[in-house]
């Protein structure tokens, strides 16, 4: 369907290959829709609107990331032309707005357009049209999917993977665990609660009770009384900060005492262990892939310095505690070094090759230890994470560095 | 009643509207694909708002609830095209009379409500239906929260255009067909039924009309215009989840029912309009007052979202078929 | 059993939150005959308002009164500026003003302070009073404030000339005028006075449900259900109203429970207790349309 907009420049190929003795570099110029000779157009969608906008700080530090991109002289000498879209987090809205950045704008792809349901949306349109769908901004499980959806890929670790990961703990760790799960009822508490599931396999009739919450919800008090009834001893945590804090501290609060795991959504010092009370927060266990900008282990570490220098220059006004900005600076890092992989190919067949080709590629912020993998039949880009312990008020690693593969 | 837009006006729009699509192979640039899409998502939130303001408008009833048969309506149509491989076009009469019924019900308790209690009893309604589409035992059906992915309408009998061309005549032969039937149906001796309950109930029940019949049917009448518009925006997007369902959907229908203008047909065609590209001229301003205004504040798009909505309300507190007909009453009498 | 206690413990606070919420409401209600939509956001940046104060170093009554103070001048404020030019539109014109008030309140609040959720402390002494285990002294902390607000309030509207005359001007704005009131500015203050009680109510909440600019979202719409089961014009019936719908939501989940333990069936459970309260809710209301406490008006034709 789409145009290919192929200019070869046959004189100046032979110089170019002269002259790139160090880059990675191709004979040819090569582009698709969406990139020349001086730019790069890449589009966005992100609510910044309505009941989500609280994940509008994403978009905000990617349009100052590519700002300060093209401040620095861009890409191989071209100009990122981001594009952002507020979708509200409504999926006919999100068609509406990725239909307008690929048949009006022009991009050469999408990057990290957030949400599960905003992202199910668009999937096979994006695979019909042929248009990179990169680094999603959700973790359900489907994004790595290269023989049927070979143009979308995902970043984070997904949900089903990491609640796996839980599950394996528990077995091993807990003996008779009765397991009280406290979930989100949306895909994204589904997507880990089925991780859940699977990871316990056998003994999945040691969940006693299962108690779901809507966003709507003013408290989770009631849901939190049920699981203490339940006579749990295991307490499972997939909520959003506010939710997963408020579940804390009514347990501390009732008297329930729980071994507690926390899923990673939430394992923010500041957005949701310091509400929840330090005092109730001892020895839960979560699990990261990124620093938290919150805990003071990190303040002398160099990447971290690097992007609250990065946040003091462009991003004044923005409160460095949101975990969030550290999320887009690592994703939009990872975008930029695959635009620079492409070279002067900048077809997006070629894009999504160089996207499906990183090994053991450190993005700045993951945790030590922790890289990027991709190839063609592999679309998880990341896919390790370690267990944390909550001690004092900052997590403490243990074990080793855990694999989807190994779990 | 305000007078409807002369019938040659009509004619020359409706004509417009027909032709303008066909020069998309001549003039692919000016006349996209994206941009047929961008009318059909508008014509179906007209019909949407063309349901409510049956209810609102035109008898009186507030409602808070119409994501709710948006929702009915989207969801007949995903579950007979998913489970039953019924075709696109036979789901909008199983949405019309699921909604129907869905509305014709609702509308028997509502009865006994009034303004705020209505208001409640129907914003009730918006926020139960996304949670009955999570429903353990409806998961089956449903999709659960995960929703169901469809396919695109294809085009038919192999005529010479594009998906998305098709898909905008569809959608406008469905608007064309229900505009005209709204129509009719209020100049009808049971349109001046609906009006007369809206303006003075009591008159009208001792005049020997039913109210209440009225008033339910109505209700039901409503509900199936807005269910279609649901079927219609599965088609078109492919996608349904019971994230797009929410409260705030119904909000959005208030604000083009009362942006367009309450009480008039034309206005919901306006307000269809605006519903759409009001969240994308937001967009455009905030952009505009940072990048070129150069103000350092953060002015986001939905704190300009907020400032256009009073805005407008301020210059035409009657929407703006209400602001237009005055203006054109004014030029006419000067 | 023990759960049962707790479920009702907890009903009630949540109640006393929805309480206080429903209270702005009811004020508005009395004083300018609308809904006012856009409520919640306003208690949610009056109670930002506190929290800056304190990080400013007041302390936290300080903070409370300086909060209050500056909600009502800007209750005051957005009446005089914004609705006094749509005195003659139409409900619906107004309603969606308030929606353009409510978009306005909470992207600014996130622009200004953005939208990580912030702690924020509590008042009432950790120990002193409060059921250990059942319910905390926070929550009978708000319990108390909404008692006394809602005292405040009635001895207000039925014992000073200033409330007889805000009554007065709200429902019947004419006749009022006729015998002297200045109607607009009482008008004025009805709003003034909601968005003091809704700060009231924010700041009471936010250490239950943390600070953030949609703490209000999910709670307003509990609030709307308790204003109007206890009788819209009616703030005894409001307060009534948020303990009913907090319980009767927590219950609708307990029984549920009880339901699947018993049976093994899931049947309801925390998913559909919103949508099972509130249709008890509509059911009581098609009963009784005035509302549980309210007073039916009877229509001069």
């Amino acid at each position: 369907m789409y145009k290919t907009n192929r200019r070869t420049f046959v004189a100046g190929a032979s110089a170019a290959a002269i002259l790139s003795g160090t880059r990675v570099a191709f004979a040819q110029k090569k582009y698709d829709e969406g990139a020349s000779d001086t730019e790069i157009k890449i589009g966005h969608t992100n609510p910044y609107s309505g009941p989500a906008s609280s994940y509008g700080v994403i978009g905000k530090l990617h349009q100052a990331y590519w700002k300060a991109v093209n401040d620095r002289g861009g890409i191989n000498g071209r100009k990122i032309n981001f594009i952002t879209y507020d979708d509200g987090y409504s999926p006919p809205k999100t068609v509406e707005m990725v239909r307008k950045l690929v048949e009006q704008d022009r991009v050469l792809c999408t990057f990290n357009t957030l949400g599960t349901p905003c992202n199910t949306a668009i999937h096979k349109y994006m695979n019909q049209k042929k248009v990179p769908q990169l680094y999603v901004a959700t973790g359900a499980s489907k994004w790595g999917d290269p023989k049927h959806f070979p143009w979308t890929m995902g970043y984070q670790p997904d949900y089903q993977t990491e609640a796996v990961i839980y599950a394996k703990h528990i077995l091993a760790n807990i003996k008779d665990a009765r397991i009280g799960v406290l979930m989100q009822n949306d895909d994204y508490g589904k997507d880990y609660f089925e991780g859940f599931k699977k990871g316990l396999g056998k003994d999945v009739g040691q969940i006693v009770k299962h108690a779901t919450y809507e966003t709507t919800d003013p408290t989770v008090d009631s849901q939190v009384i049920q699981l203490k009834d339940s006579g749990a001893n295991v307490f499972f945590n997939i909520a959003i900060p506010k939710f997963a804090a408020q579940a804390i501290r009514k347990a501390g609060d009732i008297g329930w005492k729980p071994a507690q795991y926390l899923n990673n959504v939430s394992a923010s010092v500041a957005a949701t262990m310091k509400p929840a009370g330090f005092d109730n927060c001892q020895g839960i266990i979560s699990s990261q892939y990124l620093m938290d900008p919150t805990d003071h282990q990190w303040d002398a570490n160099a990447d971290m310095k690097g992007w609250h220098d990065f946040m003091a220059k462009h991003m004044p006004d923005a409160n460095t505690a949101d975990a969030a900005y550290v999320y887009a600076y690592s994703v939009a890092h990872l975008m930029e070094q695959t635009l620079k992989n492409c070279g002067d190919n900048l077809t997006r067949a070629n894009l999504m090759k160089q996207a499906a080709s990183f090994q053991k590629y450190r993005v700045p912020l993951l945790l030590p230890g922790i890289t990027i993998n991709t190839s063609a039949t592999d679309f998880y880009p990341i896919q390790a994470i370690r267990l944390v312990r909550f001690k004092k008020d900052s997590w403490e690693q243990f074990g080793d560095i855990m694999h989807a593969e190994s779990s | 009643m305000r007078a409807l837009p002369s019938r040659k006006w009509v004619t020359v729009l409706v004509a417009l509207a027909i032709v303008i699509p066909l020069f998309h192979p001549v003039m692919p640039d000016l006349v996209s694909n994206y941009r047929l899409f961008l009318v059909s998502t508008m014509i179906i939130a007209a019909i949407a708002v063309l349901g409510l303001n049956l209810l609102t408008g035109f008898n009186g009833q507030i409602s808070l609830g119409h994501s709710a048969f948006y929702a009915v309506g989207a969801y007949t149509a995903a579950i007979l095209m998913d489970k039953l491989d019924c075709p696109y076009y036979l789901t909008l009469p199983a949405a019309a009379v699921l909604s129907f019924i869905v509305g014709y019900l609702f509308g028997l308790p509502a009865l006994r409500l009034e303004g705020h209690y209505l208001a409640l009893a129907t914003f009730a309604l918006a926020l139960a239906v996304p949670q009955i589409l999570k429903y353990k035992w409806l998961e089956d059906l449903t999709g659960g929260v995960q929703g169901i992915v469809l396919t695109k309408p294809e085009v038919p009998f192999g005529l010479p255009l594009t998906d998305d061309q098709w898909l905008y005549y569809y959608c406008l032969i469905v608007m064309l067909i229900l505009y005209w039937a709204a129509a009719n149906l209020l100049n009808s001796r049971s349109g001046r039924a609906m009006m007369a309950i809206r303006d003075y109930k009591i008159a009208a029940d001792t005049m020997g009309i039913d109210t209440a019949r009225y008033k339910t049917v109505t209700f039901g009448i409503s509900a199936a215009y807005t269910g279609i518009a649901g079927a219609l925006s599965a088609s078109a997007v492919a996608f349904v989840a019971p994230d797009s369902f929410g409260f705030f959907l119904s909000i959005k229908f208030l604000i083009g029912l009362v942006v367009g203008g309450v009480g008039s047909l034309t206005g919901s065609v306006i307000g269809g309009i605006f519903y759409v590209l009001v969240d994308n001229s937001a967009q455009a301003l905030s952009t505009f007052v940072k990048n070129d205004l150069g103000l350092q504040f953060d002015l986001s798009a939905y704190t300009v979202f907020g400032i256009l909505l009073i805005v407008l309300m301020y210059l035409m507190p009657m929407g703006i078929a209400g602001g237009l007909f005055a203006a054109v009453r004014r030029l006419r009498r000067s | 059993m023990e759960q049962l206690l707790e479920q009702l413990a907890s009903g009630l606070a949540n109640g006393a939150i929805y309480a206080c919420v429903a209270l702005a409401l009811v004020m508005i209600y009395v004083s300018t005959d609308h809904l006012n939509f856009a409520q919640g956001e306003m208690a949610m940046f009056s109670t930002y308002i506190s929290w800056q104060l304190m990080q400013w170093g007041l302390n936290f009554w300080v903070a409370f009164v300086g909060a209050v103070v500056i909600s009502f001048v800007m209750g005051v404020v957005i009446e005089r500026v914004i609705l006094r030019p749509l005195h003659n539109a139409p409900v619906l014109s107004v309603v969606v003003v308030f929606i353009g008030l409510l978009a306005i309140c909470n992207s600014m609040a996130g622009a200004i302070w953005s939208y990580l959720i912030k702690e924020y402390p509590s008042p009432f002494p950790k120990s002193a009073f409060g059921l250990a285990g059942v319910i905390g002294p926070h929550q009978l902390g708000v319990v108390l404030v909404t008692l006394i607000v809602l005292g405040l309030l009635f001895a207000f509207f039925r014992f000073t000339p200033l409330g007889l005359a805000m009554r007065a001007a709200a429902q019947n704005p004419q006749m009022a005028r006729l015998v002297g009131v200045r109607v607009d500015w009482m008008l004025a203050l009805g709003w003034g006075l909601a968005a003091a009680v809704g700060a009231v109510a924010g700041i009471m909440v936010a250490h239950i449900v943390y600070l953030d600019p949609n703490m209000m979202g999910g709670i307003l719409l509990y609030a709307f259900a308790a204003a109007l089961i206890g009788g819209i014009g009616n703030p005894g019936g409001a307060v009534a109203g948020g303990f009913i719908v907090g319980v009767l939501e927590n219950m609708v989940a307990y029984t549920g429970n009880q339901i699947e333990k018993l049976t093994g069936v899931y049947i309801i459970g925390n998913g559909e207790k919103l949508t099972v309260a509130l249709i008890i809710v509509i059911f009581v209301l098609t009963l009784k349309p005035a509302g549980l406490f309210g007073r039916v008006v009877v229509k001069r034709v």
